[in-house]
């Protein structure tokens, strides 16, 4: 090998800053982040295409079944997960719970989910994520929610859904909800734009970089009931960038064979052949839930 | 034959869309790859960050690995940052296991190599053959871990106390561990399509 002379090693490095924590997101996009339990079903995960593990000790629908107060996962588990495989790990802490936030920080997990999955810790404030080095990614319903967890550091945003139900109807009513929002924004005058800082409750310079943009200054995410390969081609073409799927893959009949199908119908989402191609024959899905016969709404929680 | 060269970018997963502008910004007519009659349609291929695991898998079930480990020998020019590198590389270290590279630039590639996210980093860089420094923003970026003697090195970065090849070039493909899609720098895209730019 050759090697040319004069070429400095990098100047001064800079770590933690919006645009690398951003950064992971944007390479995140067109794949399947898949919630697991153990390290055996993140190597299903990862064996199947996942490009990245959300590590936890319940999955949704077990913690919605169990009820009680849901945690930040012991640090022995997300560590044993993040021993088994090669991609990137998540882990969830607590809504507004920051040291959960800086327990996952020290185990350098790769993304922490500020989750309403899990019980929330404080009802008014989320975590500051701009006093960390470790991105997050936040649930939003809504753009006011996603532009408010924007203003405090969220470098990716995925859309609630309803977690652990199997049930697509509330991802969707959440991405159309902040996608026709960004849509309506684009087109509105400047004086309008203020009307909707003071609706969307967000503040006025990311509402403008909205209507600018045509889309969020972070990647968009889908998350919450997605259980089929149909079901992640639907949310891609509404808008959606990449997808999480949580209960929806290891409490299906044929975790690894469902996992790759959600893979490949990500990858292909517009191609209907192939979606119906990978279709075939994976076996039961999660069974699901009807929104209306729930006790909780987790997508409720987070303010 | 039009003026623009035709350059696909892989598009089965991964930051396809700023390798698109950038490209479009370089006045090329860009087409996203997914299979294999769209790969034959294109003079040079773009191999974007993502998550090497997944994009070797894909594009196995998509057909598209034997038409580009083809093309590629054939000397099709491609680029491939981050993802892209260890694709386009041959040994992985620290991989999946039996996961390797199409082998149409003589590297080994070690994924991860600066650790896990909280290690990523962005900083100035100098490239041979780019005037003025790059800035490079690296996401759990893999390095050079061996190349071969056909491997021109054009850039390096420091880890431990070593200085590891981060931008490498054989014939008519180039390889980074970092992304100039991210901060929208077009030099090395120029470079790699230099044979189809005149």
């Amino acid at each position: 090998m050759s090697t040319a002379t004069g070429t400095p090693s990098g100047g001064e490095r800079a770590t933690g800053t919006a645009r690398v924590k951003r950064g992971l997101a944007e390479m995140l996009r067109g794949g399947v982040i898949m919630d697991v339990v153990t390290p055996e079903q993140a190597r299903v995960a990862e064996e199947a295409g996942a490009v990245a593990v959300m590590a936890l000790e319940r999955v949704p629908a077990d913690i919605r079944r169990d009820g009680g107060v849901a945690r930040m996962s012991d640090p022995a588990l997300v560590a044993a997960i993040q021993e088994a495989v090669t991609i990137p790990v998540m882990a969830k802490a607590r809504i507004g719970h920051f040291a959960e936030a800086q327990v996952l920080q020290a185990l350098k997990v790769d993304y922490v989910d500020e989750s309403e999955v899990l019980t929330p810790a404080d009802e008014e404030h989320h975590i500051d994520k701009w006093a960390f080095q470790v991105p997050f990614v936040c649930g939003a319903t809504n753009l006011g929610e996603a532009l408010r967890r924007i203003s405090e550091g969220a470098a990716m945003i995925r859309s609630k859904g309803e977690a652990g139900t199997g049930n697509v109807v509330e991802a969707v009513r959440h991405l159309r909800s902040i996608l026709g929002d960004i849509r309506k924004l684009t087109v509105a005058d400047p004086a309008e734009r203020y009307a909707w800082a003071k609706r969307l409750q967000a503040p006025i310079e990311l509402v403008e970089e909205v209507a600018t943009r045509g889309e969020l200054p972070v990647p968009l995410f889908c998350a919450g009931g997605l259980a089929t390969p149909a079901d992640a081609a639907l949310v891609l073409q509404l808008g959606a960038q990449a997808v999480f799927v949580g209960s929806g893959i290891f409490k299906s009949a044929d975790p690894a064979r469902r996992a790759r199908a959600i893979v490949e119908a990500t990858a292909h989402f517009a191609d209907a052949e192939l979606v119906a191609k990978v279709s075939y024959n994976l076996g039961e899905p999660m069974v699901g839930a009807e929104i209306g016969t729930l006790e909780v709404k987790l997508a409720e929680r987070g303010w | 034959m039009s003026g623009a060269p035709r350059v696909g970018v892989l598009a089965l997963q991964g930051d396809v869309r700023e390798h698109a502008a950038v490209l479009d910004g370089l006045g090329a007519e860009v087409v996203p790859v997914r299979r294999p009659d769209q790969l034959a349609a294109v003079d040079a291929l773009v191999l974007p960050g993502g998550e090497s695991t997944t994009l070797t898998l894909l594009l196995a079930s998509s057909g598209l690995a034997g038409p580009l480990a083809e093309r590629l020998a054939g000397g099709m020019p491609a680029l491939g940052t981050c993802a892209g590198m260890i694709l386009l590389g041959g040994e992985v270290v620290d991989g999946r296991p039996g996961q390797r590279g199409l082998g149409a630039i003589d590297v080994a590639v070690r994924r991860n190599a600066f650790g896990r996210q909280i290690a990523s980093f962005e900083a100035d860089l100098q490239v041979t053959g780019v005037d003025g420094p790059m800035h490079a923003v690296f996401i759990r970026a893999p390095v050079v871990e061996k190349a071969g003697d056909l491997v021109e090195v054009l850039a390096t970065v420091r880890l431990g106390d070593e200085d590891r090849p981060v931008v490498c070039r054989q014939g008519n493909v180039v390889v980074a561990s970092f992304h100039p899609e991210l901060s929208g720098d077009g030099r090395l895209h120029a470079l790699a399509l230099a044979p189809l730019l005149g």
